[in-house]
């Protein structure tokens, strides 16, 4: 107890490097002419960097717990800064292409790096009160960042994020406050101790309306409306942004909350089911007849929020459920980054049809995008597919084999959509159409990215041992 | 590195090099590929000639390296008598398809680098003995198909590769499935084949391991296919180029039987011998069925097509049998499980050909019709030659390996139940279907497209000649074959029901 209660700021040392990276990018940017912007986009890369190491160094610690025990620095935190940090770098080189010497880049370089210290205080937040910090840090720059793409569908796309994200935002607080009154504090431990032995009914809203917070980050039914329109309205780096950070943060922090209150109670484990079992199937079954690239992946995203889903069902009734929650989220991570970076490389083509014959003219992009979607279909060796996998039987081996066909089942159906996407990319151009970019100019970021994202998506699938031997390790509290 | 692993990681990485390298040429793209062929074969032959059986549930030129030791599943390859002949049937089928495509030019050296791909990953499933290794192969082989059937198929391609896809993925997720149930109930809980055969983790527990028994059956019966789950199998043969039905028909399809003899028979024994009267029936409902719907077509490779739901049924139909009760029927059980096994590499064999055979016809005069032809023999002598060896082959003439499979399929089948041989019919009906095919297409005089069909040229007789004349030897020697299988097949069906 006695080292839990000090306050060790060193132990947020990722967390403080990215925010005061954040600060400076913002006041540097003021000072800086447009054509020389570029700095303050190596200050934030650098900033992530030195972050990831940071996160990666104290990973090798053994887990604790600061400011009194309301933030844990355990694997999943860990992981979390991780993802988060190179998942924002890779955002970076989308943004490179598409924002460089526009009016707001340095601002957007902020925002993004003040969102992504939110997503990772929400990750390691074992405190009700230091979770509502970390989701408004992580919410409100990204209203902006949805509305800076500009335009009307941008604007359009902000003003539903905004109103969802504010409307998520007080029953996160509402179930706070219930949860508060419950236990009589705000610290995991305390709520753990105490919510068995309250009123089921109150602590279920109390929980549902947390839930419903995080649900909002996630981009999981039923607080998933402003995914699919932010996906389509907002520009190319936003929307990767958007589709892939928040979840990070939101999903730890919902397989801890569930962890933390599901003690002996199966309840709200069937709910994290049922939720996960909504979000495959809506998401799914909302993306097939999509034409435009980006709003079919934000559907997509949608429904990966329930594959995301099903391991927090087996939280604490398998030794799987964690560490195939984290390699999940890595792997989508960088899959889901590889998709959007092709369509940030491809920004006059926003209908499917449009991709006919990507093959000829771009070999690289197509194979990126072939490795992307079929990644996020689960085909191995591919990074989604051990993470698909390892959850699944997280689910059986937690009770819930029916969790497990459903994972199946919605893999299925998501193949369909995809394909409508990649058979097209290997068919013969047809007469007339648009044709392609030449590769280089500012497309070459996307388009590397992309590729770098790809590829990572292989090598995390075909490395899943070692990383997996790292992420076995149990939350802190 | 083992042998096994170059076998699997050759092809794959040549197949990397040709794809990534767009200096290479059309012509240094197809020798590179019958070349690497070429040498898989031999490597094939080496583990082959040094293939000594390893025993009841052990494996020869092993390997293990952990992949993934979290959920206990590892790079675990080996071969026994269940794997090695389908091992070397793969080797011969590919090279057979590479030296068919020599005179193509159609994106050579993609088609090139697609085919070695499809190698290795096919090579790769009859290696694996983890079933996430083998569910890995199995699902990129599905990946590789489609894009051939995609890519360079004809008529509606685009529409059968995509059946093809969704169909063959629904199969390999139920697969899946069921593999993570059996990860589930073993104890420990693993993924290795191995260990879980020696486990059997649903033994007593007739709810679970039936539930999981049916997944991998729906999976497995898929991908064979067997009836009712066969309806992608027409359209992606009718539609695929030649080399790439010959790989469907004569590889892929071999993937769903052996699942059924390295995967579902051994790992589920209570289950199987629960079940086995419905998998007897769904067996020969497929022979019966495919047989008839055979009969009635007109174009030439759907006829085929469904010749290899007939042939597949009797692998099933064995299998099936091997879990009946029946007295002192130890040496029936092995028998049949034999014959399953020589039907695999035997229908991989004289299919293939057949599938050759019909690209030549697409070839030179763009119709698989078979009214459309008439008097063929005449134009074209050794093509029609083959083509009786081929269609006779496949009717299970004595004298080609189809004889000694379907003999001992019903050999031990009827053994075991006598109502079996019902689907001795289905062998009537083939017989007829050829022959009255044959005689459509060759004999008489020559009409229709016949006049100036080109008779085979020499990468044709040298890719389709081979496979029938391994017909041929299996046919009028198969000690060599047999000594292989046995072991392992009697071993198989001791565990099955001793």
């Amino acid at each position: 107890m006695e080292a839990s209660m000090r306050m060790l700021p060193a132990l947020l040392l990722p967390e403080i490097i990215v925010f005061i990276g954040a600060l400076a990018v913002l006041l540097g940017g003021s000072f800086m002419p447009r054509r020389r912007q570029w700095i303050a986009r190596i200050m934030a890369a650098l900033a992530l960097l030195g972050a990831t190491a940071a996160a990666i160094f104290a990973m090798v610690e053994p887990a604790q717990t600061a400011f009194s025990g309301t933030f844990a620095v355990d694997t999943a935190t860990g992981m979390a800064r991780i993802v988060t940090a190179v998942a924002t770098l890779l955002v970076l080189g989308v943004a490179s292409g598409e924002i460089a010497a526009s009016p707001r880049e340095s601002d957007t370089y902020a925002l993004l790096l003040f969102a992504a210290t939110g997503v990772m205080v929400l990750a390691g937040a074992t405190d009700l009160l230091v979770l509502i910090a970390g989701f408004l840090l992580a919410s409100i720059p990204l209203y902006g960042i949805v509305g800076l793409a500009g335009g009307w569908s941008g604007a359009e796309a902000a003003l539903k994020t905004y109103l969802m994200g504010a409307l998520s935002g007080i029953l996160l607080m509402l179930g706070v406050t219930v949860l508060y009154a419950l236990a009589g504090g705000t610290d995991y431990a305390l709520l753990g101790e105490t919510l068995p032995d309250a009123p089921n009914a109150a602590v279920g809203a109390g929980v549902l309306g947390v839930l419903a917070g995080l649900l909002f980050k996630a981009g999981g039914v039923p607080f998933h409306f402003w995914v699919p329109d932010a996906s389509q309205g907002t520009g190319g780096a936003a929307a990767t942004f958007l589709t892939t950070v928040p979840k990070v943060g939101a999903l730890v922090a919902v397989y801890r909350l569930v962890d933390t209150v599901s003690t002996g109670e199966d309840t709200l484990l069937f709910v994290a089911a049922i939720l996960a079992t909504a979000s495959m199937f809506l998401g799914n079954l909302a993306a097939y007849w999509q034409t435009d690239p980006r709003r079919l992946l934000g559907w997509s995203t949608v429904a990966q929020v329930g594959f995301l889903l099903v391991p927090v069902a087996a939280a604490g009734r398998s030794g799987l459920a964690l560490p195939s929650l984290l390699f999940y989220l890595a792997a989508y991570a960088v899959t889901n980054v590889a998709a959007f970076a092709v369509t940030a490389a491809l920004p006059q083509h926003r209908e499917l049809v449009a991709y006919r014959g990507l093959v000829r003219a771009r070999p690289g992009l197509a194979l990126a995008l072939l490795v992307a979607l079929l990644g996020l279909v689960g085909t191995p060796p591919l990074a989604v597919f051990v993470g698909k996998l390892t959850t699944a039987t997280a689910a059986w081996d937690g009770g819930h084999g029916w969790l497990a066909l459903a994972v199946m089942l919605n893999s299925l159906l998501s193949l369909f959509y995809y394909l409508r996407w990649f058979a097209p990319v290997f068919a013969h151009p047809r007469q007339g159409a648009m044709g392609f970019p030449k590769p280089g100019g500012a497309a070459a970021w996307p388009g590397a990215t992309a590729g770098i994202a790809a590829a990572a998506s292989l090598a995390l699938g075909l490395l899943a041992g070692p990383l997996w031997a790292a992420l076995e390790g149990p939350l802190a509290m | 590195m083992s042998m096994l692993s170059l076998i699997v990681f050759l092809p794959l990485a040549v197949a990397a090099v040709l794809a990534a390298a767009p200096a290479i040429g059309p012509t240094a793209g197809r020798w590179i590929w019958v070349s690497v062929c070429a040498a898989e074969l031999v490597l094939v032959g080496i583990v082959w000639a040094g293939y000594e059986d390893p025993g009841p549930n052990g494996l020869a030129f092993e390997e293990q390296v952990p992949w993934i030791p979290g959920v206990n599943s590892s790079y675990h390859v080996g071969v026994d008598g269940l794997s090695l002949p389908l091992l070397a049937m793969t080797a011969v089928v590919f090279l057979a398809c590479s030296v068919y495509a020599l005179r193509d030019t159609d994106r050579t050296r993609v088609q090139a680098a697609l085919f070695l791909f499809l190698q290795g990953v096919s090579l790769g499933v009859f290696v694996a003995a983890d079933l996430i290794l083998f569910f890995v192969f199995f699902d990129l082989s599905i990946v590789g198909m489609y894009f051939v059937i995609a890519g360079w198929g004809h008529g509606n391609a685009a529409r059968s590769a995509l059946k093809f896809f969704l169909y063959t993925f629904l199969g390999s997720l139920a697969l899946l499935l069921g593999f993570i149930g059996l990860y589930v109930a073993a104890e420990p809980h693993t993924f290795d084949i191995p260990e879980l055969v020696a486990a059997a983790p649903l033994e007593g527990s007739a709810l679970t391991g039936g539930l999981v028994l049916a997944a991998i059956l729906v999976g497995l019966a898929v991908k064979t296919p067997t009836v009712p789950f066969h309806t992608w199998l027409p359209p992606a043969h009718t539609d695929a180029p030649a080399i790439g039905s010959a790989v469907l028909a004569g590889v892929l399809l071999k993937m769903g039987t052996y699942g059924f003899v390295r995967i579902a028979m051994p790992m589920l024994p209570d289950a199987w011998r629960a079940w086995a009267w419905v998998i007897v029936v769904i067996g020969i409902i497929s022979v019966l069925y495919g047989a008839f719907v055979a009969l009635a077509q007109t174009d030439l490779k759907r006829m085929i097509a469904y010749t290899s739901v007939n042939h597949m049924g009797y692998i099933v139909l064995a299998l099936g049998a091997v879990g009946l009760i029946a007295e002192n029927a130890a040496q029936a059980r092995s028998v049949a499980v034999t014959g399953a096994m020589v039907q695999m590499v035997s229908h991989g064999l004289i299919t293939a050909a057949l599938f050759l055979l019909a690209g030549v016809m697409q070839d030179r005069s763009g119709t698989y019709d078979m009214g459309s032809y008439g008097g063929l023999a005449a134009p074209a002598p050794r093509y029609a030659a083959l083509f009786a060896v081929g269609a006779f082959a496949s009717l299970g003439l004595p004298g080609f390996s189809g004889f000694i499979a379907e003999f001992q399929v019903f050999a031990g089948s009827i053994a075991l139940a006598p109502v079996t041989a019902v689907a001795l019919l289905g062998i009537l009906v083939t017989a007829a279907l050829f022959l009255r095919a044959l005689q459509r297409v060759f004999t008489g005089p020559a009409e229709g497209r016949s006049p100036g069909f080109a008779d085979l040229r020499p990468r044709e007789l040298w890719s389709v000649g081979p496979l029938l004349g391994l017909s041929l030897l299996i046919g009028v020697l198969p000690r060599f074959l047999l000594e292989v299988i046995e072991p392992a097949a009697s071993a198989l069906a001791t565990l099955v029901r001793s």
